[in-house]
C-alpha cells in the first residue's frame, strides 16, 4: 500500500519538475528542475521494480543503524576532497588571474566558484560529517537504534540532493548573495524539510534512550540542529519573483537585512562549525583516549555559556556600518566574553588526555584530535581580538579575516573530522585497525604544515594591506591605490595556494588509507561464537 | 507604546534578569552536593553499549 502512495507522489513530483523545467525562466532553475525530475523519476522506477515483492518484517531493534553512517563517512571524505580542490583552485585564481579561463567565463570565474568552495567544505564536508557522527554518537550514547526507520536515509540523501542543487545553481548563477546562505528559495525550502526530518530522527532517538542521562555530546548536537533550523528559516525569508524562476527578493531590507545576515552568519560559525563539532570532540576524544572527559561539570557549564553568549556575537561583522553603535558594541562585548567558554571547552578537551599524554607519541589519530582542539583554542582567541572595534578597523575586509576563518576551519573542523573518520572507519567496517598509521602521520604533517603556511601568509598579507589602505601622506592623501595592494600581495597568495596543495594532499592520502582499511585491513574476529562455559 | 519599545523594554529588564538567573542557576545546579558521583557515571556513557543497544546486550548476556 505504502508503495502505491510513494509511486503517486514520486510520479507527481516528476511531472511537476518536467513542467517547471519547461516553463523555466533561467538556466539554473531549469537544470535544478531537471535534476529533481531525474531523481524522482529514478526513485519511481526503483519503487515500481520492488512492487509485489514480499516484504520481510525483521526486528532490527537489537542492532544499531550503521548503514547510513557508513554512507555519511564516504560522502564526508569525498566531498572534503572536492571542497579542498575547489578552494585550492580559487586560491591560485587569485594569485594568477589567467586561471579565470576565457572559455569558462560566466561559469568558472572566481565569483562563481567561491560559494561553491565555501558550501562544499562547510555544508557538504562539514554537514555530512555532522550528520554521520551525530547518528553514530546518539545511538551509542542512548543505547538504542535510530528512531524513524528509513527517515535517516531520507535525511542523508535529501541533504546531499540539497548540496547538488545548490552547487549546480551557483555555477549557473543562482544566488541570493548572502554569504554562506547563497542557495535560492526552493533549495532553502527543500533544506528546511530535510532539516525538520533530521531533528525528528535525532530527537526521537534521544526520547527513546535507555540511558537515564543525555550525554553532553548530544546536547551540543541538538543545539546545533535546533539553532541552524531557526537561523536558516529567518535568514532566508524571501519572496520568489516567479515560481518558475530562481530569483527571489529578501523580505528584510537595508541594515535589518545586514544584521539578520550576520546574526545568521556568525551563528552558522557558532552552532554549525562550533557546537556540532564540539559534540564530536566530547565523544571521539574520550573514546580515542579511552578515558572519560576531564570534567563533566565543566562540560555542562561550557555548553550553557557557549550557547547563551554565541547568539549575540553577530554584530561584530558590522563595525563602522549603518548599524547603530550600541548594537555593534554589544556584539563586540559578547564576542570578547565568548573567549572564556571557548577556552573552558578547549581545556576540557585537552585535559581529557591527562594521564594519557604518552598516547600522543604512539597514536597519530589522537594527535590529530589534539591539534584540532589546539587550533580551536587559537582561533577562539584570535576571533574575539579581531571583533574589538579598533582591531577590526585594521583587519576588516583584509585577508586577515580569511586567515582566521581557515585556521578555524582547516585546523579545528577539518582535523577533528579527520580524527573522527579515522576512528569510525575501522569500527563501521569491522576492522581490527587502520591500514597504515604512518599514512596518518603523513596526513597529519601535510595538513599541519599546510595550515601554518596558509595562516601565516594571510596574517602577513592581511595586516600589510590593512596598513597600506590607511596610509596617508603629509597632505592627507592616500599613498597607495587598491591595485598597489593587490600587486604587493602576490607572493603571499602563492604561499597560501601551496598551503592548500599540502592540505589536499593529506586528505587524498587519508582517502586512500581509509579505502585500504576497508579492503585490506584484517577483520575483527567474531568473539561471541566460543563462549567458555560458566 | 509601540510594539518595538514594549519588546525592547521587556528584553532590557525582565528577560535579561530571567536569562541571567537561569545561567547562574545552571552553575549552582552543576555544583550541587552529590553531583560528582552522578556525573562520573554520566561521563562513562560512551564506554557502554558500543556494539549493540542496551536490550540486545542484556539478551546476549542471558543467553551466554
Amino acid at each position: 500500500m505504502t508503495n502505491y502512495i510513494k509511486l503517486i507522489v514520486l510520479g507527481l513530483i516528476t511531472l511537476l519538475a518536467m513542467i517547471a523545467a519547461n516553463f523555466a525562466r533561467d538556466l539554473a532553475y531549469m537544470v535544478n528542475a531537471l535534476t529533481i525530475m531525474l531523481v524522482a523519476g529514478g526513485l519511481f522506477l526503483w519503487t515500481v521494480r520492488k512492487i509485489g515483492e514480499p516484504v520481510e518484517k525483521v526486528d532490527l531493534s537489537g542492532e544499531y543503524m550503521d548503514g547510513v553512517v557508513r554512507y555519511g563517512v564516504v560522502a564526508t571524505a569525498l566531498w572534503g576532497v572536492v571542497g579542498f580542490a575547489a578552494g585550492t583552485f580559487i586560491a591560485f585564481q587569485l594569485a594568477f588571474p589567467g586561471l579565470n579561463f576565457e572559455w569558462a567565463h560566466g561559469y568558472m570565474n572566481f565569483a562563481r566558484l567561491r560559494p561553491l568552495h565555501t558550501s562544499a567544505v562547510i555544508f557538504a564536508f562539514g554537514g555530512n560529517a555532522l550528520i554521520a557522527t551525530s547518528f553514530y554518537v546518539v545511538q551509542r550514547t542512548s543505547a538504542t537504534r535510530l528512531w524513524g526507520g528509513n527517515l535517516a536515509w531520507f535525511v542523508f540523501w535529501g541533504y546531499n540532493l540539497f548540496i547538488v542543487l545548490a552547487a549546480s545553481g551557483y555555477i549557473l548563477g543562482a544566488t541570493q548573495s548572502k554569504e554562506y546562505a547563497e542557495p535560492e528559495w526552493y533549495v532553502d525550502w527543500w533544506l528546511t524539510i530535510v532539516w525538520v526530518c533530521y531533528l525528528a530522527v535525532f530527537l526521537g532517538t534521544i526520547i527513546k534512550r535507555k540511558e537515564p542521562h543525555i550525554y553532553v555530546a548530544n546536547w551540543f548536537y541538538l543545539s546545533f540542529i535546533v539553532t541552524v533550523a531557526m537561523l536558516h528559516v529567518v535568514n532566508n525569508l524571501a519572496i520568489p519573483v516567479s515560481i518558475f524562476g530562481s530569483k527571489s527578493v529578501q523580505v528584510f531590507a537595508g541594515v535589518q537585512d545586514a544584521m539578520t545576515q550576520w546574526w545568521y552568519g556568525h551563528n552558522a560559525v557558532g552552532f554549525f562549525l562550533t557546537a556540532g563539532f564540539l559534540g564530536m570532540m566530547y565523544y571521539f576524544i574520550p573514546k580515542q583516549a579511552e578515558k572519560p572527559v576531564y570534567s563533566y561539570k565543566l562540560s555542562i557549564i561550557h555548553f550553557w555559556a557557549l550557547i547563551f553568549i554565541y547568539i549575540w556575537a553577530g554584530p561584530h561583522h558590522l563595525h563602522y556600518t549603518a548599524l547603530p553603535d550600541w548594537a555593534s558594541t554589544l556584539g563586540m562585548v559578547f564576542s570578547v566574553v565568548l573567549w572564556m567558554p571557548s577556552w573552558g571547552g578547549m581545556i576540557n578537551g585537552l585535559m581529557t588526555l591527562s594521564g594519557a599524554w604518552d598516547k600522543l607519541r604512539t597514536d597519530p589519530v589522537i594527535r590529530m584530535m589534539v591539534i584540532a582542539v589546539g587550533f580551536y583554542g587559537m582561533s577562539t582567541f584570535e576571533g574575539p581580538m579581531m571583533s574589538i572595534r579598533a582591531v577590526n578597523s585594521l583587519s576588516h575586509y583584509t585577508d586577515w579575516t580569511i586567515g582566521h576563518v581557515h585556521s578555524g576551519a582547516l585546523g579545528w573542523n577539518g582535523m577533528i573530522t579527520f580524527g573522527a573518520l579515522y576512528f569510525l572507519v575501522p569500527k563501521l567496517w569491522n576492522r581490527e585497525r587502520l591500514y597504515s598509521l604512518s599514512m596518518v602521520s603523513w596526513h597529519f604533517w601535510l595538513a599541519t604544515i599546510g595550515i601554518v603556511l596558509y595562516a601565516a601568509a594571510m596574517w602577513v598579507t592581511g595586516i600589510m594591506e590593512g596598513l597600506m589602505w590607511r596610509e596617508v601622506d603629509a597632505n592627507g592623501f592616500l599613498v597607495n591605490s587598491f591595485a598597489d595592494t593587490v600587486a604587493a600581495k602576490f607572493p603571499m597568495y602563492v604561499v597560501r595556494g601551496l598551503g592548500g596543495v599540502l592540505y589536499i594532499s593529506g586528505a587524498i592520502i587519508m582517502c586512500i588509507n581509509l579505502y585500504l582499511t576497508v579492503r585490506k585491513a584484517p577483520a575483527v574476529e567474531a568473539t561471541n561464537q566460543l563462549v567458555p562455559a560458566e | 507604546m509601540d510594539l518595538y519599545s514594549l519588546l525592547r523594554e521587556f528584553a532590557d529588564s525582565w528577560m535579561l534578569l530571567a536569562l541571567f538567573l537561569f545561567f547562574v542557576g545552571v552553575i549552582l545546579w552543576v555544583l550541587r552536593p552529590g553531583s560528582t558521583k552522578t556525573y562520573r557515571d554520566t561521563a562513562n556513557i560512551p564506554f557502554r553499549h558500543e556494539k549493540a543497544p542496551a536490550q540486545a546486550e542484556a539478551n546476549a548476556r542471558k543467553e551466554a
